[in-house]
């Protein structure tokens, strides 16, 4: 682990901080991370609101064949990636059965990413939801809070660590997602190229220092959204308990 | 939701917005995940079972499928090995550096596996670190098995590490002193007490490892070179049907994937059920 860790360091770096940023700032490259980070963000709102419902529906409804949902929500990691490109492809592709055809948007980017996500909005939620104690909300309820007070006041503030804690695993995940977005985005340079489609690109094509500093763009952006991630909880654990 | 119910006709203003967040909730988990995941199925069997059988009987199908689970069958076990180890080090040794071996373990989470790939080529390819050495030695890492089960094993190293810290910190150290101090070598202590008190959190570990290492395709796509009937394994199998417009047979061999992420499920369900039961008692 260590050893390739260092390999693609000592890449990114050989020809110095100047090569670095040339490769970095290369028009087609600089479109690329940009384009990653940004839907990504975008992503990972979506996540926020969703995940969180799904939680939601899973702890505090009841209906019919909900441990099947329940067991569903892992499904995405489960599946193979190039097969979750090709299940969404199948149906919001070329000749979409219902008539949606996002292949080669910007648009399947964004839904191969809340595809692969799904889950851990839902599974870093569903725990805290199932342990909140309810006696605050009848409280707040008895008082004369209505339902949406209860709900901004109360339960969403025990929530976000949780809800936090989860957008920052699928933004990790998504900024370095390849294999669900191979076939559904086309690949287009400007257009649909991510991160992670740019550095196979540039591998291919043998320019290892291209694909290098790339490379370390998405992991320090990965890595510092998981290291903010465990300061906040650590500064939470200190100071609020 | 009783409370408010405050004489209101039909619907309470709770019972309704009940209804719409479910609604709201499983129409996107339909949207998303149910109905395109039915429509491969849908997809595959739609010309009958004919088709089926000759997609998956094809050579280049049947060969990576195979070479799918020999990596399963080489990868799985080293990570469950190192797995272990690494588990019982950062739980119940003490050294320095610990809290960075922790990170680091969980360091494949953050990396994109094409990274992975990338960093594994410079390390092992033609002009890599290693590269002349391995060269001078008859050793091809890239572009063959080793490589992909290298790849494999690293994007799916963290998950019995994962599984089996959280259980082996719950079952604590009491019995294993109790079986030191009644004479137990350090070796039986750990068949007979740890293993046995850790051994769902392992399985549970395992499953998600294979799962993973099943369907890895940025890094493996990499390191594998995509030779046919070679280095190809079937997740790269599906992305090369797919891309030679030949529908029928990347369908039939996502659907082997996709009942194989089923079978997954179902094997990470009753282990939780099996935990939950246990803890209930």
């Amino acid at each position: 682990m260590l050893l390739p860790v260092a390999a693609l360091l000592a890449k990114a770096s050989s020809g110095g901080t100047s090569a670095f940023w040339r490769e970095v700032s290369n028009p087609e490259a600089l479109a690329a991370i940009k384009l990653t980070l940004a839907v990504s963000a975008i992503v990972v709102v979506v996540n926020a609101i969703f995940g969180t419902l799904i939680a939601w529906v899973l702890v505090r409804d009841e209906f019919p064949g909900k441990s099947v949902v329940n067991a569903l929500i892992d499904l995405p990691f489960a599946l193979p990636t190039i097969v979750a490109g090709i299940v969404l492809l199948a149906l919001y592709g070329k000749g979409s059965p219902v008539g949606v055809d996002v292949a080669f948007t910007r648009a399947s980017i964004a839904l191969a990413l809340l595809f692969v996500t799904l889950p851990f909005v839902v599974r870093s939620v569903q725990p805290v939801l199932l342990e909140l104690d309810r006696s605050m909300e009848e409280a707040a309820a008895s008082l004369g809070a209505g339902p949406l007070t209860v709900l901004r006041r109360i339960v969403l503030p025990s929530l976000t660590p949780a809800i936090v804690s989860g957008v920052a695993l699928s933004f990790a995940r998504a900024v370095g997602e390849y294999g669900s977005l191979v076939l559904i985005t086309g690949e287009l340079p400007f257009k649909t190229e991510v991160g992670s489609v740019y550095v196979f690109g540039q591998i291919s094509n043998e320019n290892l220092p291209a694909a290098a500093a790339v490379s370390v763009v998405l992991l320090l952006a990965a890595l510092a959204v998981l290291g903010a991630l465990t300061l906040v909880s650590r500064w939470r654990s200190k100071h609020v308990l | 939701m009783s409370y408010s119910s405050q004489g209101a006709v039909g619907l309470s203003p709770t019972r309704a917005m009940k209804l719409s967040v479910r609604t709201l909730a499983l129409s996107y988990l339909a949207l998303l995940l149910v109905a395109p995941v039915g429509m491969i199925f849908y997809h595959t069997f739609e010309g009958g079972l004919g088709p089926v059988w000759s997609a998956v009987s094809a050579p280049n199908a049947v060969h990576a499928f195979w070479l799918s689970l020999e990596i399963v069958a080489i990868a799985v076990p080293l990570n469950t090995v190192f797995g272990i180890g690494i588990a019982l080090l950062l739980e119940r040794g003490r050294f320095r550096g610990k809290a960075l071996l922790g990170m680091l373990i969980d360091l494949p989470f953050a990396i994109s596996p094409v990274v992975v790939g990338l960093a594994l080529v410079l390390v092992y390819g033609k002009t890599g670190w290693l590269g002349n050495w391995l060269a001078g030695h008859g050793i091809q890492v890239i572009f063959s098995v080793p490589g992909i089960v290298i790849a494999t094993a690293v994007v799916s190293l963290p998950f019995v590490a994962r599984e089996t810290i959280p259980v082996l910190r719950e079952l604590g150290t009491d019995s294993e002193q109790a079986a030191a101090t009644l004479g137990a070598s350090w070796r039986q202590t750990f068949w007979r007490v740890t293993l046995p008190g850790i051994r769902w959190g392992v399985v549970y570990g395992v499953v998600l490892t294979t799962a993973r290492a099943l369907g890895e395709f940025g890094a493996v796509s990499i390191v594998s070179g995509r030779i046919e009937g070679q280095t190809q394994t079937l997740p790269l199998y599906v992305q090369d049907r797919f891309e030679n417009f030949d529908s029928t047979g990347a369908y039939t061999a996502a659907v082997v994937l996709a009942l194989l992420a089923l079978g997954t499920l179902l094997a990470m369900n009753l282990l939780t059920r099996r935990t939950r039961a246990r803890k209930a008692l």
